[in-house]
């Protein structure tokens, strides 16, 4: 089945960014086919590239970059969300005028239309929230 | 396919209140995005998302927004499915007559009918 995961809770925050993860790798385990990760409200802080975790931690940032590379999953994060909340990539910081930037490849600042499509298209779309 | 054609394509669900989080504010982004790019959009209102549909909303005393604006625009966008949990109503004590659009009230039967009969749903 082609699914699409969509995560709406910051790292470390809840459970929902773990059971995320979690649930895509089994879904690629299983032979499924993820189209992509949608990072919506406060998930758009899964794509912070500056997350130093304790090393004796799952790095979830890390983590879902790894799944981005390996497994052709699409990371999608809202742009407008993750603006709002100092999420940038290089583009935007330079953009906005900022010295840094917290997000790169192979996440991606994407808009919303994204989730729509991304949800239609796939047989399902399963939420992970606070 | 052998299921009946969805009698709308996204169905957005909305269970917060204005002003506390921003929970309501990007569920109705969602809803207008894909309005936008023409999809046939259904709003639910339940729980506490109900009071967003009350008249006489200002911005918030924080500098939030609010999200009344945002409602007033969904006619521009051809999203007149409005939906609202009638048990929300009545344990809030607010009746239909005090919101501010035309809403249609579903019973939890009607709410599962709903989940049912869109191809995408999106939880607030």
């Amino acid at each position: 089945m082609r699914y699409a995961i969509l995560l709406l809770d910051a790292p470390y925050t809840s459970q929902a960014a773990h059971s995320a993860l979690r649930f895509t790798r089994a879904l690629l385990a299983r032979g499924h086919d993820v189209e992509g990760v949608f990072f919506y409200h406060e998930g758009v802080h899964n794509a912070a590239r500056l997350a130093a975790p304790p090393q004796d931690e799952p790095h979830l940032v890390d983590a879902w970059a790894e799944l981005g590379r390996g497994h052709d999953v699409a990371l999608q994060v809202c742009i407008a969300a993750a603006l709002r909340r100092g999420l940038l990539d290089e583009q935007e910081a330079s953009r906005h005028g900022k010295q840094g930037f917290s997000v790169e490849p192979p996440f991606e600042l994407t808009g919303l239309g994204q989730l729509v499509d991304l949800g239609l298209r796939c047989d399902r779309l399963i939420t992970f929230g606070p | 396919m052998t299921e009946d054609t969805p009698s709308a394509e996204l169905l957005v669900i909305l269970r917060h209140a204005p002003h506390g989080s921003s929970w309501l504010k990007e569920g109705l982004d969602v809803a207008l995005v894909a309005a936008a790019f023409d999809r046939r959009v259904t709003l639910l209102f339940m729980g506490e998302g109900v009071t967003a549909l009350l008249e006489g909303q200002q911005a918030g005393p924080l500098g939030q927004k609010g999200t009344a604006a945002t409602l007033e625009m969904l006619e521009m966008y051809d999203v007149d499915s409005l939906v609202v949990e009638k048990r929300s109503l009545d344990a809030l004590g607010l009746s239909g007559d005090q919101l501010m659009l035309p809403t249609r009230e579903v019973t939890e039967a009607g709410i599962a009918a709903l989940v049912a009969s869109h191809a995408l749903v999106l939880n607030f």
